[in-house]
């Protein structure tokens, strides 16, 4: 055969060797003992690499998780996306038991859609809710509102909040969200909470954050919460999880009970629920399904679907 | 003879000086006016009126209680309404004292001759205090207590006083008529800023679009030792405070360090001119020239208006109404300025101009793809690349931006001005610089 091409073949397949007999011992020699254990956990983690742990993706998650179980106690993890039944499967693995923790989602906490709170001014920068949040009020003079411009939406990685074009507000998917909470981190006026799903899927919240004055309010937005404390009031007593502080209402998610009694008493509509409040002829009145409600879609719309 | 300018960068837009021939008229105390207690830069002051007190002009009504802060005067003679919040130029809520008026009487101390006051009695301890306690701020924008300026630290000194008249924005006449019709005042104002500085050598800055001011302020300074006037060529942003200095002096001054460092104290002529009627004259600054003008407005204006006067005050005035297609309307210079989104945004100390600017010159036009040109770089004053800023910003790099020099920025609007494909440079800039700046102060408190 020609030499031409057996000293090329004779050269490299030595070099080959020699360079397979290098990484054989340098990696014998370098070897990194790491738990097996770290692994398996990840397997049994979803793998989206979210950060709603706390710790740097679903690696990072799980070797904390195993550096835990070596401690003896799990307490105080939780896989949002995972949620219970993930971390129960990592508990049984590690042979620890784990927090049972409450299933939750994102809430969107503003009502000032484009026919609520009117545009009044037209902003033409840079379209980020940061920028427009530093610059000015936003457009429709609500200083606490949503800006509408979808700092949310491009931060969320399972395509679980998207802002509706007729209200111009963001409307969390729930069966999508897994309460990561990427979109809370980004809001610049801290608006979308993580709030308890609830027995049976019921829960109420305030769709609203605005602390200003109940007049002041209501001149830029008709579906604000304006401090009046009715909701306060028929709170049941047993329950008392609405507290008016700085003319805003909240709801304690730990405490509500879902009764509903607070949503016809709103004047302004301000309180919203997954399921159909009990008095029917008051104006904030006929259910919604829960998808809808969390939509915060247009009472209008919602009276419809029950009609049909 | 080619005039002085700084170096680095710069633009020239049109200058637009549509109200340089209007004197400047006094504006009536409108019925009532709500002053801010957050004019300033630094902490907000303090109030110490309370509702239903009786105030006249000149009366004290919030302290600045902070280092880096100003007192606030009553601009108006009348009774304190409340104490409540006030949609200011920042578009957000911030408290301010509202004044109904009720007739126009001054504080007894106050001396309202126009007889001008050449010799300077106090000591320069006591002119520092003075200016301190009547309030006296930057009157070229940015609004720095004017006070801080002459506290030195330990070991620092200063051997120049320059002094701003360059008023490089567009539109932008107040300081230029202030010039033309006070020149006397300010230049005495002058002096008294020598001895609280204890420097011998001033240096007035105008560019040379104001012949007129030039002229006088030459004339009237050529008999008073150590006062100079230099014409400077007309460049965007000459009135910047670093640029100012470098145009006039040719020192440079390091990045994070402030004028005094290279021995420079910088001050605003109407700046001079507060400093004047305080000292001599006993008088807060609670009056300032403001410009209204606008291209589709058939008649344009200086007025001396009364602090926390609504802006809408200033069109009735010249008996204007809102042109139409005015799409935006701007407290200050139009490239520094904020748009305002109501007519009633009080005016403060800072405010020098009242812009209406046409939809045809206001909008944005469609953004494009950065084709790294290097147009920003060529024009960014502080030499700065806004091109890598802006795209680090946009992508939160925010240790990135900390060592291209974000925080050097002066937010000119070079850079966005002179975009081809109009990218909103400044926007991301700032807020880049916005969060670098706290994340150094987070470090800073650790």
């Amino acid at each position: 055969m020609n030499p031409l091409i057996l000293y090329p073949v004779f050269i490299l397949g030595i070099v080959a060797a020699g360079a397979a007999v290098t990484l054989f011992l340098v990696a014998k020699k370098f070897k990194v003992d790491e738990d097996p254990r770290i692994d398996e956990v990840l397997d049994l983690l979803p793998g989206a690499n979210c950060g709603g742990c706390g710790y740097p993706g679903c690696r990072g998650f799980s070797e904390a998780l195993v550096d835990a179980a070596d401690n003896g106690d799990l307490a105080g993890f939780m896989c949002p996306p995972g949620g219970s039944d993930t971390m129960s499967e990592v508990g049984r693995y590690l042979g620890l038991d784990v927090d049972e923790a409450e299933p939750t989602a994102a809430v969107v906490r503003c009502g000032g859609s484009r026919q609520k709170a009117p545009q009044q001014l037209h902003y033409d920068g840079p379209a980020k809710c940061a920028i427009s949040h530093a610059l000015f009020r936003g457009a429709n003079g609500c200083p606490l509102g949503c800006v509408g411009l979808g700092d949310c939406v491009d931060v969320c990685d399972f395509d679980a909040i998207h802002i509706n074009r007729e209200t111009g507000l963001p409307e969390v998917e729930t069966e999508k969200c897994v309460s990561c909470g990427a979109c809370v981190e980004v809001c610049p006026r801290e608006i979308i909470e993580i709030r308890p799903r609830g027995r049976k899927d019921r829960r109420v919240w305030v769709c609203c954050v605005n602390k200003e004055k109940g007049a002041v309010v209501r001149k830029n937005c008709k579906a604000a919460c304006i401090g009046c404390g009715k909701c306060e009031k028929v709170c049941p007593e047993k329950a008392g999880a609405i507290r008016v502080e700085n003319f805003l209402a909240y709801i304690d998610p730990e405490k509500c009970i879902a009764c509903g009694l607070c949503i016809p008493e709103c004047p302004t509509g301000a309180i919203l629920a997954t399921f159909q409040p009990p008095k029917k002829k008051s104006r904030a009145a006929p259910g919604k399904t829960a998808a809808e409600k969390v939509a915060g879609k247009k009472v209008e719309t919602a009276k419809e679907e029950v009609k049909q | 003879m080619k005039l002085k300018t700084f170096k680095l960068g710069g633009i020239h837009p049109p200058e637009n000086k549509l109200s340089a021939g209007a004197p400047i008229e006094i504006l009536p105390p409108p019925g009532e006016v709500n002053i801010p207690l957050s004019q300033h830069l630094g902490a907000p002051a303090v109030p110490v009126v309370k509702k239903g007190d009786k105030v006249k002009v000149g009366t004290l009504i919030a302290r600045g209680e902070a280092f880096i802060s100003a007192n606030i005067h009553a601009s108006v003679s009348g009774t304190v309404l409340k104490i409540d919040d006030v949609v200011d130029i920042s578009g957000y809520r911030r408290k301010a004292v509202f004044i109904k008026t009720e007739g126009d009487e001054w504080e007894d101390s106050i001396d309202k001759s126009e007889e001008l006051i050449s010799e300077i009695k106090p000591e320069p301890i006591r002119i520092v205090e003075k200016i301190k306690e009547m309030g006296i701020v930057g009157m070229g924008g940015a609004a720095f207590p004017t006070h801080v300026k002459y506290m030195f630290p330990e070991g620092k000194t200063a051997d120049t006083l320059v002094v701003n008249g360059v008023e490089c924005e567009p539109y932008l006449t107040a300081d230029h008529r202030v010039m033309l019709e006070k020149s006397d005042e300010i230049l005495s104002g002058i002096q008294v800023m020598k001895k609280a500085g204890k420097v011998d050598r001033a240096i007035i800055g105008i560019e040379a679009n104001k012949p007129d001011a030039i002229e006088m302020m030459t004339k009237k300074a050529e008999n008073i030792p150590g006062v100079e006037v230099v014409p400077l060529q007309v460049f965007y942003p000459q009135g910047a405070e670093k640029q100012l200095i470098k145009a006039l002096l040719n020192r440079e001054i390091p990045s994070g360090k402030l004028p005094l460092d290279v021995g420079c104290i910088t001050n605003n002529v109407a700046t001079a001119l507060a400093v004047y009627e305080a000292v001599q004259k006993n008088k807060p600054l609670v009056e300032r020239v403001v410009a209204i003008t606008g291209k589709k407005l058939s008649k344009t204006g200086n007025f001396k208006v009364r602090i926390g006067t609504p802006a809408g005050k200033l069109l009735e005035a010249l008996g204007e109404e809102i042109p139409a297609h005015t799409s935006k309307v701007i407290c200050g210079g139009p490239m520094m300025g904020k748009a305002v989104n109501s007519l009633e945004v009080p005016i403060t100390k800072g405010i020098s101009g009242f812009i209406l600017i046409d939809g045809s010159e206001a909008g944005r036009r469609e953004m494009e793809n950065c084709i790294r040109c290097g147009k920003c770089v060529y024009v960014c004053p502080m030499g700065l690349e806004p091109y890598l800023l802006e795209r680090l910003a946009e992508n939160k790099n925010y240790g990135g931006c900390e060592t291209s020099g974000i925080v050097d920025c002066i937010e000119c609007g070079s850079c966005s001005y002179t975009c081809p494909a109009s990218r909103p440079l400044l926007d991301y800039i700032r807020y880049g610089k916005a969060s670098v700046m706290r994340i150094m102060r987070e470090r800073r408190q650790k």
